[in-house]
């Protein structure tokens, strides 16, 4: 741990050796830092952005699906089998389903418990707090810090909700669809979207009975969807028993293969870029437009008094528009 | 650390929440207890990060620093709690971390809690505490009662 962890000093003065301390593989000082971006501190945006250079090498790998589909351990017997081969791995388990106001229970890591005292893995749990949206941006920035500290493998674990899975294909250079076998006639009503973000399919739970349908039922519904150059497998695996599970991770790394060769990576990652600067100019007018609409402004006093309570939101928000942003303001 | 500078702060903003890691160290399965403290835990507004059953001291360290969390909640059944609470704050100390915050629950004699605390456990949780004394520890950020 660096000089500027001691007692009391803040994270400003503590930041100079974040960096350092990250690259130089400072476990303390990657976890603080996922804390900022958790905390949209905006001094992690400004240490992503200084460790930019060290990163783009890992390989992202997002795990989604229903909840109890067998996710977080799917994700710790891949752990075993990547390190098996020699590579690092971070983990980060996002559960958007935890309330937006109040406290959560976040229980991914228990079935992760046996790398715990594995110096190349590291585990890190993220809830949704009030994140606007703010989630997928935290997300990110976790990633590019466990990519810039060096990590070769990883894996982002999110319950298959809402916009999560879409914001997921948006996050990762390969996505992972994880289906139980009960859920059969689910698959027929799986929303389009998400057939169209998996890169593999595994029907987990291949231990209990209806594995084989689901994967005939899965097959039928790819088979309808545009042909891709990419033929996402579909794959029966047992993650409680770890069985068929190096398959599994060969898919993923076929699909990277696959990616470097056709010049989808580039692609991938453009996309990425491109949606990252909308998520980042968003979340920052959301932040000004919040600030506008309850600082001592204009627009603030009037929303405050609305005395007739006939005030026009489109008017409104062109004043708010108007407005220069309010540097340097309570964040 | 990240405590003084919460309190400090004053919370800042809403993003801002107490991270706890709440685990069952010891050979025995029971996580009854734990689990109802991480649901307290957690309607007090706590970010509970729940580590599991039979975690190790190692583990516990470990996982607390990935986890960046403020305190760790153990829960012991197993009678051996003076050997391995003081084994965590041993380790904490030896990881630079002793700003996280240690606290029990369990079946602990008062004379061996009073000791802990000595040690620096900040509150140790009987079989027969109220889901409000949880509350308010959460409240008191954490520190002992006056
Ligand atoms: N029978 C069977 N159960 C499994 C398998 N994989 C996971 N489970 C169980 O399914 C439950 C939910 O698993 P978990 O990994 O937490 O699912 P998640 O919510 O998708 O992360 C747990 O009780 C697991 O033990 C499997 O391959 N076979
Ligand atoms: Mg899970």
């Amino acid at each position: 741990m660096g000089p500027g962890y001691t007692a009391g000093v803040s994270y400003d003065e503590s930041e100079m050796n974040l960096a350092g301390d990250l690259l130089a593989g400072d476990v303390r000082a990657l976890a603080r830092a996922i804390s900022l971006a958790e905390d949209r501190d905006p001094q992690a945006t400004a240490l992503v952005a200084e460790l930019q250079a060290h990163t783009g090498r890992a390989h992202l790998v997002g795990v989604t699906g229903s909840p109890g589909g067998g996710k977080s351990t799917l994700v710790d017997a891949l752990v075993r089998v990547i390190r098996e081969r020699g590579r690092t791995v971070g983990v980060i388990a996002v559960d958007p389903s935890s309330p937006f106001t109040g406290g959560a229970v976040l229980g991914d890591r228990v079935r992760m418990s046996r790398h715990t005292l594995d110096k190349g893995v590291f585990i890190r749990s993220m809830g949704a707090r009030g994140h606007l949206g703010g989630l997928a941006a935290a997300t990110r920035e976790a990633i590019h810090l466990l990519d810039a500290s060096g990590r070769d493998v990883i894996v982002v674990e999110t319950v298959g909700v809402g916009q999560s899975e879409l914001e997921i294909s948006s996050l990762c250079d390969t996505v992972v669809l994880v289906l139980m076998p009960e859920s059969g006639d689910a698959v027929q009503s799986i929303k389009a979207g998400i057939l169209e973000i998996a890169d593999v399919y595994v029907v987990n739970k291949a231990d209990l009975s209806g594995a084989e349908k689901a994967r005939r039922l899965i097959q039928d519904a790819v088979a309808m969807a545009p042909k891709k150059p990419w033929q996402p497998p579909i794959l029966l695996a047992s993650a409680v028993k770890e069985e068929g599970i190096g398959p599994v991770w060969e898919a993923i790394e076929s699909h990277r293969a696959f990616l470097r060769q056709s010049g989808g990576l580039e692609e991938r990652r453009r996309e990425r870029l491109k949606q990252e600067v909308i998520a980042l100019v968003a979340e920052s007018a959301r932040d000004d437009a919040r600030r506008a609409v309850e600082g001592d402004t204009p627009v603030g006093r009037l929303l405050r008094d609305n005395r007739n309570g006939r005030l026009n939101p489109y008017s409104l928000a062109a004043d708010v528009r108007a407005m220069r942003p309010a540097r340097g303001a309570e964040n | 650390m990240a405590v003084e500078k919460k309190v400090a702060a004053g919370r800042r903003g809403a993003h801002q929440k107490w991270r706890v890691l709440t685990c069952k160290v010891g050979l025995d399965g029971h996580d009854r207890g734990v689990k109802v403290v991480s649901r307290a835990l957690r309607d007090a507004g706590v970010e509970v990060i729940y580590a599991g059953l039979r975690q190790t001291p190692e583990m516990v360290v470990e996982a607390a620093i990935q986890e960046d969390v403020d305190a760790i909640g153990v829960s012991l059944h197993s009678g051996a709690h003076m050997t391995l609470i003081p084994r965590i704050l041993e380790l904490l100390k030896e990881r630079d971390a002793s700003e996280i915050i240690v606290f029990g629950g369990g079946i602990i004699p008062e004379d061996d809690a009073l000791e802990l605390k000595r040690l620096g456990v900040a509150e140790i949780f009987g079989p027969g505490t109220s889901l409000q004394a949880i509350v308010e520890f959460v409240n008191r950020g954490f520190q002992q009662a006056a």
